[in-house]
């Protein structure tokens, strides 16, 4: 921005607002993605009593993340809606999930 | 000053600006939320589907620890594979449509077609084992076994039915989801081959492209919940 040579670039960038994904990056995501899918299906034959759940959630958590992240150009956009429209939706689905297991496992409390 | 002009003149006369947008980047923008919006009423939807499950496996543990290990772990991991494969695809066909590149961006698009078709072929032969081993909710289900780590516990075949029916459900539903993409990318690589999209308008490939990750993220989520349940405890038997 405070590069004197640059405004003229920086202006037909910003008019563009796109963000082009090289390559390489996206092979890259795709290469961890894939060995989180490997970790994942090898994990579960390990015993870690109740942390077996807990720990493939968490694979697919990280998994979804890089997915919105870096494959719909999450990380890129200058759009504070989409963030909002996001953070909404997964704030809506833990309430759905949260109040539901809340009902569902204390109904045999006395 | 003089770009200033040019650039204002140049959307006056761009024919892929629609005349109630103020410019190119509004009108993208305002796809780009609502196809946002839409995947947000999406994971409502499969929401619902997650949270029975959720109820469900909560509740007979065993049952569905017991129901799961008839999965392919081979099918569901290799399926989880195409379909990363396939968003990778996308991704270079958004590429592609952003650099100009016309038969790249078709090329990418049938291959993503070829992907998803490969990843149905796949459901389909689990489909096709499930029914030969009697295990498609209804009249021929038929289940016997015993809860994983508990050989003395059988499973009630009526819990494993639950567990089945939320399978089908909820792999059918995204399966629904894989056949209306394919159909999606088979009309937008008719036109890219048309040469319909090119750096200045390719919001339909974006979008379609969301969406179709989106179904990956399903998928990432539908692996270790529905096949990978118990898998350890079942090793030992």
């Amino acid at each position: 921005m405070t590069d004197p040579v640059m405004p003229q670039a920086a202006a037909t960038q910003d008019d563009s607002h796109e963000h082009i994904s090289t390559v390489g990056s996206s092979v890259l995501i795709w290469i961890i993605l894939l060995v989180c899918t490997g970790l994942t299906a090898a994990v579960a034959f390990v015993d870690l009593g109740p942390a077996n759940t807990i720990v493939a959630l968490t694979i697919a958590t990280f998994k979804a993340i890089l997915v919105v992240l870096f494959f719909m150009h999450v990380k890129y956009t200058h759009e504070k809606l989409t963030g909002l429209v996001i953070a909404s939706a997964i704030f809506f689905l833990l309430i759905l999930l949260a109040l539901s297991m809340a009902d569902y496992t204390t109904r045999l409390w006395r | 000053m003089a770009t200033n002009q040019a650039a204002i003149i140049e959307h006056e006369h761009d024919p892929a600006l629609l005349h109630h947008f103020a410019t190119k980047e509004q009108q993208k923008n305002s796809a780009s939320l609502g196809m946002w919006l839409f995947l947000a009423q999406e994971i409502m939807f499969f929401g619902g589907m997650f949270c029975a499950y959720l109820v469900y496996r909560y509740k007979y543990v065993g049952d569905f620890g017991s129901a799961s290990g008839r999965l392919n772990i081979w099918y569901g991991a290799i399926n989880t594979g195409v379909l990363l494969c396939s968003s990778l695809t996308v991704v270079l066909s958004v590429r592609a449509a952003q650099l100009n590149k016309r038969k790249a961006l078709t090329g990418w698009l049938i291959l993503t077609i070829i992907l998803g078709c490969v990843f149905l072929g796949i459901k389909g032969v689990e489909y096709h084992d499930k029914w030969v081993n009697h295990e498609v909710p209804g009249p021929s289900f038929s289940y016997e076994g015993t809860v994983p780590g508990h050989p003395d516990i059988p499973v009630d075949p009526h819990h494993a039915e639950i567990y089945f029916s939320l399978y089908f459900a909820m792999t059918g539903m995204h399966a629904l989801h894989m056949i209306v993409g394919v159909g999606l990318f088979s009309m937008l690589a008719w036109w890219a081959w048309r040469g319909k999209y090119n750096s200045n308008y390719y919001t339909p490939i974006e979008n379609a492209g969301l969406y179709w990750h989106f179904v990956d993220i399903v998928w990432i989520y539908l692996f270790p919940l529905l096949y990978l349940i118990d898998r350890n405890k079942l090793l030992k038997l």
